[in-house]
């Protein structure tokens, strides 16, 4: 596309935040039509209409991105607001918290032993391996880690989304075909896993759930963040 | 709504700080979610439930609507698939088994631990 309008315009913020919130808005009516369906998510389908516009106007990712960043600046204060819901729900927090603490240890082991050990199965060469270790910790914090190790931040933001997707899609099939009623714990191994993207899946599904999914999703930043270069320095 | 908007940065500026300052191996926004809970649960005799206060209805907001968040950085997944092209196969076996395995590990130790300690 080419005239002065389209010029003007596709280099503003004002046209790709409006597309940005706009496939956001049709993404989550559509998910919300079908009943919250787990593979429906509307992340996915929103980045991939997002993804299709681009790829239509020849629009470069930099572009789009100086637009929507103001959007995704927006990742820090939300992460910060999980203290409102923590606080609501101190009491069944502290009811909950040894189980937290265990599963918190054990799932932060099993998400990078795991990751490095079937990366390595599956041959796939070292400097994959170290861009995946941080794959379940929230963008920022896993491209800093990647970054501290000499991996490629780049490709740990790609691999840390496709988990997020991945995790969100999966983790409701996978709980019910389980029998797991236990919202807290549902919760829990969707942040846990599936860090801010498998929160929203839960704050979709049950508050409660949301809760324990953003509780994980933090203290899995905290403690993958230090157990990373450790396990790292003796895996690889 | 401004007031509470103002306090998220806030916290997450403080947040900043402190992790940048100490060199602690912290994300700044991890730490200003702790700097928010301490300062709500030493407040929480002046407002116990928070319910309708405007940081509850704008942390509602923002936490309601969390994948949009997730949108701009996606995108840039698009933009990098030929990236991931030539080891596609190995990388979604990994992901996808590696996070079947941490989702059961945590919610069968959550659970597990929850049924030992009363």
């Amino acid at each position: 596309m080419t005239g002065p309008l389209w010029v003007y315009l596709s280099s503003q913020p004002l046209l790709w935040l409006t597309v940005t919130l706009a496939a956001w808005l049709g993404a989550d009516a559509l998910a919300q039509k079908a009943e919250r369906n787990p593979w429906v998510n509307p992340v996915l389908v929103a980045v991939v209409a997002v993804g299709v516009v681009l790829a239509l106007t020849g629009t470069p990712y930099q572009t789009y991105f100086a637009g929507a960043q103001f959007v995704h600046f927006l990742l820090g204060p939300a992460i910060v607001a999980i203290a409102v819901p923590l606080v609501r729900n101190r009491a069944i927090v502290r009811q909950n918290l040894l189980p937290l603490l265990a599963a918190l240890l054990v799932g932060c082991l099993v998400a990078v032993v795991s990751v490095i050990g079937l990366g390595r199965l599956f041959g796939l060469p070292d400097q994959i391996l170290l861009s995946l270790a941080p794959k379940s910790v929230t963008a920022p914090v896993a491209m800093g880690i990647t970054e501290q190790l000499g991996g490629q931040p780049s490709l740990t933001a790609v691999l840390v989304i496709l988990t997020g997707v991945l995790g969100a899609v999966i983790v409701t099939p996978l709980m019910n075909a389980l029998r797991i009623t236990d919202y807290a714990a549902r919760g829990f191994s969707a942040g846990l896993a599936a860090h801010g993207i498998g929160t929203a899946r839960a704050f979709a599904v049950d508050p409660l759930a949301g809760t324990f999914a953003g509780i994980a999703m933090g203290l899995n930043a905290v403690l993958t963040s230090i157990l990373v270069p450790m396990l790292v320095g003796w895996l690889l | 709504m401004l007031a509470a908007l103002t306090l998220l940065l806030a916290c997450q500026l403080a947040g900043e700080i402190i992790v940048r300052a100490l060199g602690l191996p912290l994300p700044g926004p991890v730490m200003g979610l702790l700097l928010l809970s301490a300062g709500l649960l030493l407040a929480r005799r002046r407002f116990p439930d928070l319910t309708g206060t405007g940081l509850e209805r704008l942390a509602s907001m923002i936490l309601g609507s969390l994948g949009l968040l997730f949108i701009p950085a996606g995108v840039g997944v698009v933009g990098q698939l030929d990236l991931l092209a030539s080891h596609w196969p190995a990388i979604a076996a990994t992901l996808l088994l590696s996070t079947v395995l941490t989702l059961l590990a945590t919610v069968g130790t959550f659970l597990l631990v929850k049924r030992i300690v009363p």
